[in-house]
């Protein structure tokens, strides 16, 4: 073309510094520089703990000497890390649906609400979720104490008998469920609020004319358009709860019998409180593989539907 | 297929804004209706009271003689078109067209015999795997007609369905609509605030102004015998000349003498009905187009008078030519080939066969 003529003209330079301000100016070159310090504390922070992580769970308990894989199976034949595994599966799995379908419930109750009254109900509700979870969990261990606190009060009052909440195992993994859930599903119903309020409200118009009862709208309109970011809260969610340590340590310290044991604080006191590092490592390390997987497929579908309907 | 009728039908919304006044409206089976107006003259929200998007406040409304007022919109058997189309984004066009005539658990053979055919009268068939993403501004519309044909509904409501697209396709997608209209033959109800559009589709017009009905006629008759000064000056592009002038009586004849005493003279045959307002003052209104130097047309009753142009527009086939006449702006179309200059006097004839007397107390054409 011949106004292009110039600019395809070779151009002469000086040599040396001209062609490293060049590379300095391309756009690739600079948004790297720009996250340099980003990668450098996600470095710091997350690749060399998790390596290092990795480095230790393959050494002996005196960290002398290369293991390979042998804590893994040492753990995988005890009795008690079965039990855990089990646990944190049964744990995360059961909580993180019911924060799930907590969190939509409400979120479609406050969608409806008008707008003034809707904020202040919003606010309450995410009182949970901004209390730091220790104290929080203190306070329910104290509700959940046998013969004294108030739920079983109130249980007594409906003749009820007193429940051994945190006594008995399966009653103790309750308990630990409840106050995750009451936990972690104001998140959930933050998030959820936030897209529903997003789904025009012409698709459910035309939903209705083409004949859908509100239950379809919710089956057919509202779940649909919802599929990205429940299927990423719910990934998010899984992780956070699998590393859960916080409420098991206050409410039960692993107990009755280690039954309520998950990885996290099975880690600890396996790796800190017993002094077997490698050992804890491990037990920290074992879910690592499998969230991943299961994060790859996740996100790969998110990203799919993103660019088909977004 | 069905009548629709609205009677008295109100809508306040709360905090007492009243959208529409209570508005009569006798809509014949298979009739194409246009619904026309300024923008919030409540037209959107008449339509989405017969969808019943939206609760009526007062009155009644009917479709195929059935009172729907507390039927819910799944239940009235009605198909919408959108503004903005309202396509569902995780279902292929297929799926789109198809949801209704799902959720009416119709058989696949049908749905998908169904779905075919509408997809060949709108030329989609290549687009049924797609998602609407996946289509350009026209094809969706296309789409969101399909999905209403396919339920074979009883009435058709469109809200400004060919807003969103560029003035080509507009003008091509209004064809179209009329062309399925001709093939479907479903009462359609349709809802714009183009006049042109309201013109070349609806075998009755609507003119709608602050939440009443001001006039209901084929668009012809809106054109020629506009009832109000509001539809005269509405239905026409450019709009009609509204001329501050007085009638005055001299021998028996009747003339229109503007304030600048140019005086144009009233055909015979409306001097009986313009008599009673003699030595009043009235609005003399005048469309651009019988407002001209064209001499070859209607040989009869042309009045000439004289006014000096301030911007002069060739468009091609015509010129439009503006004035300044005691503070009132007048259009004038003429022939192309007329030497007009701006600040030189130009010789115009008016049509006075086509012209209007408006009374200005009650806004009325007499
Ligand atoms: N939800 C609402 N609450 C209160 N007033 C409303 C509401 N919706 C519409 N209105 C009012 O009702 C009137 C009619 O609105 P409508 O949407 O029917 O107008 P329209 O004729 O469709 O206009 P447009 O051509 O701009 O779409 C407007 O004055 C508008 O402000
Ligand atoms: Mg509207």
């Amino acid at each position: 073309m011949a106004d292009g003529g110039a600019a395809t003209l070779p151009r002469i330079e000086a040599p040396g510094g001209a062609s490293l301000k060049r590379f300095a100016r391309r756009r690739s070159t600079i948004a790297f520089l720009m996250t340099l310090p980003l990668i450098a504390v996600i470095g710091g922070l997350v690749v060399w703990p998790a390596g290092y992580a990795i480095h230790l769970a393959t050494l002996n308990r005196r960290m002398t000497s290369f293991i390979g894989l042998g804590n893994f199976e040492i753990l995988l034949e005890s009795e008690t890390f079965r039990m855990v595994i089990f646990q944190s599966v049964f744990f995360a799995i059961t909580a993180v649906i019911l924060k799930a379908a907590i969190g939509f419930w409400l979120a479609h109750m406050l969608h409806h609400i008008p707008a003034n009254g809707q904020r202040k109900w919003r606010g309450m509700l995410l009182v949970p979720w901004v209390i730091p979870p220790a104290l929080s969990t203190l306070g329910w261990w104290w509700m959940f104490e046998p013969t004294y606190s108030s739920i079983n009060w109130i249980l007594n009052i409906f003749a009820i008998p007193s429940v051994p909440w945190l006594g008995e195992p399966w009653w103790a993994r309750i308990s630990v469920i409840i106050v995750n859930v009451w936990y972690g599903a104001p998140f959930f119903m933050i998030m959820y609020l936030a897209a529903l309020k997003s789904v025009p409200e012409q698709l459910y118009e035309a939903a209705a004319i083409d004949g859908a009862t509100s239950w379809q709208r919710l089956r057919y309109v509202t779940l649909p358009m919802m599929r990205n970011i429940i299927s990423i809260t719910v990934l998010f969610s899984l992780i956070v709860t699998f590393a859960n340590y916080d409420i098991v340590r206050v409410l039960t310290n692993g107990g009755p019998r280690d039954l309520t044991h998950v990885f996290a604080s099975y880690a600890f006191q396996v790796g800190i409180l017993a002094g077997n590092i490698p050992r804890g490592a491990a037990v920290s390390l074992f879910m690592f593989p499998i969230l991943a997987i299961i994060a790859f497929f996740v996100l790969r579908g998110v990203n799919r539907r993103n660019k088909e309907e977004a | 297929m069905a009548q629709v009728s609205l009677r008295k039908v109100i809508k306040a919304y709360e905090g007492g804004v009243q959208a529409v006044k209570g508005i009569d409206l006798e809509i014949a089976d298979h009739e194409f209706v246009v619904l026309v107006g300024p923008s919030g003259c409540g037209k959107s929200t008449t339509l989405r009271m017969i969808a019943g998007l939206e609760e009526i406040s007062g009155g009644d409304i009917a479709i195929g003689g059935t009172i729907v007022n507390d039927i819910p919109p799944r239940d009235r058997d009605i198909a919408m078109v959108f503004q903005n189309y309202a396509l569902y984004p995780h279902m292929s066009v297929y799926d789109n067209m198809a949801f209704g005539l799902t959720l009416r658990k119709f058989p696949k053979a049908e749905i998908d015999k169904r779905v075919k055919e509408a997809a060949r009268i709108l030329d989609i068939t290549p687009l049924l795997e797609r998602k609407p993403k996946a289509l350009s501004g026209g094809q969706r519309q296309r789409v969101a007609m399909g999905r209403a044909i396919v339920r074979d509904p009883k009435v058709f409501l469109f809200d400004e369905p060919l807003s969103n697209l560029d003035a080509k396709l507009r003008v091509q997608m209004r064809t179209e609509i009329k062309k399925v209209h001709q093939t479907v033959k479903t009462t359609t109800i349709y809802v714009t605030h183009d006049q042109v559009e309201a013109m070349t589709l609806a075998d009755r017009v609507v003119v709608m102004n602050h939440g009443v009905i001001e006039q209901v006629g084929p668009p012809q008759e809106l054109y020629h015998h506009p009832a109000t000064k509001f539809v005269a000056g509405f239905i026409g592009s450019p709009a009609m000349n509204f001329i501050p002038a007085r009638i005055e009586e001299a021998s028996g004849a009747l003339n229109v003498v503007m304030n600048n005493g140019t005086t144009l003279a009233v055909p015979e045959d409306r001097v009986a009905r313009y008599r009673p307002h003699a030595g009043k003052q009235v609005l003399f209104g005048i469309r651009p187009e019988h407002l001209t130097d064209d001499k070859t047309m209607d040989k009869s009753n042309l009045a000439p008078l004289s006014l000096t142009p301030e911007v002069i527009e060739p468009m091609g086939m015509e010129t439009l030519a503006h004035f300044r006449h005691e503070g009132t702006e007048i259009t004038a179309r003429l022939d192309p080939s007329t030497p007009a200059e701006v600040g030189k006097p130009l010789a115009l004839i008016a049509h006075m066969n086509q012209m209007h007397i408006i009374d200005p107390t009650t806004d009325k054409v007499i």
